[in-house]
């Protein structure tokens, strides 16, 4: 089992679906980080999209894992967006300044896994 | 200011992290405090009792329900004896990108709590006192 096996993800497509249910600790969420990562090289993943619908509380620790997660996961080259996010753990990140800068969110995975879909095909596009 | 119940907590993990947190939210679910109300002052003692595991690695915490003039509140007393912090304005004053985990941890805090108090000595140790208040109904 990996580091991060409370936190399933699957394949759909060409995209991993990472869903975290689970409270995260702090040597969960890096695990899982590097787990991400390390799945995303071993199955060429071109798009990831992390869910956090379960996650009743975000502070700068884990919102700064899962920003730098998506930035890494861009920096690899795959298509990260970061979906679920609830109104109070939205609002409680912005009340307290922190910025979650450099990756893409969305409202929930279907829109997550749409605009995955999106950024590939123009991507494909722009290499024609 | 009443003091209606108290608690007191070790921070020395993270798991006693995890546990503080969850204290909090308890209490503040059972006092009927709204949902984003509830995500304040968690997200507050997380950073709180994180600060201390990480920058003094074990400290305490005392959690209290307070009321006065008929509000509400939950009161939360984090205490270290580690290395004090040295420049406490510029911390409490810069942004995430300037001062790490340790700044936004104390500014993040500050601007989610409705009362916020931080005693610092280098060498000594910081103690920081945040309380939040239930909204009326």
């Amino acid at each position: 089992m990996s580091a991060h096996g409370s936190i399933p993800v699957l394949r759909i497509g060409s995209t991993l679906l990472a869903s975290i249910q689970v409270e995260l600790r702090d040597t969960i969420a890096d695990a899982f980080q590097e787990d991400i990562l390390q799945t995303i090289a071993k199955t060429g993943a071109t798009g990831l999209v992390i869910d956090i619908t379960g996650l009743e509380m975000v502070d700068s620790y884990v919102a700064r894992v899962l920003t730098n997660t998506g930035r890494m996961a861009t920096l690899m080259g795959t298509h990260a967006v970061v979906v679920g996010m609830q109104p109070v753990v939205a609002a409680t990140l912005v009340r307290m300044g922190f910025r979650m800068e450099g990756v893409l969110t969305a409202l929930n995975v279907d829109a997550g896994l749409a605009l995955v879909s999106e950024l590939i095909a123009r991507r494909h596009g722009a290499g024609q | 200011m009443t003091i209606l119940s108290s608690e007191n907590l070790i921070l020395a993990s993270e798991d006693d992290v995890m546990l503080a947190r969850r204290k909090v939210r308890l209490l503040a679910e059972t006092l009927g405090f709204d949902p984003f109300t509830v995500a304040a002052i968690t997200t507050a003692t997380s950073e709180l009792c994180r600060n201390v595991c990480v920058h003094a690695v074990k400290g305490t915490a005392r959690l209290e329900q307070i009321g006065s003039g008929g509000r509400t509140g939950i009161r939360l007393e984090v205490r270290d004896e580690g290395p004090g912090i040295a420049d406490i304005d510029r911390v409490l004053s810069a942004g995430q990108r300037s001062v790490g985990s340790l700044g936004l941890g104390l500014s993040g805090s500050r601007r989610l709590a409705d009362e916020f108090r931080i005693e610092t000595i280098v060498g000594r140790g910081t103690v920081v006192t945040v309380v939040k208040w239930k909204r009326p109904a």
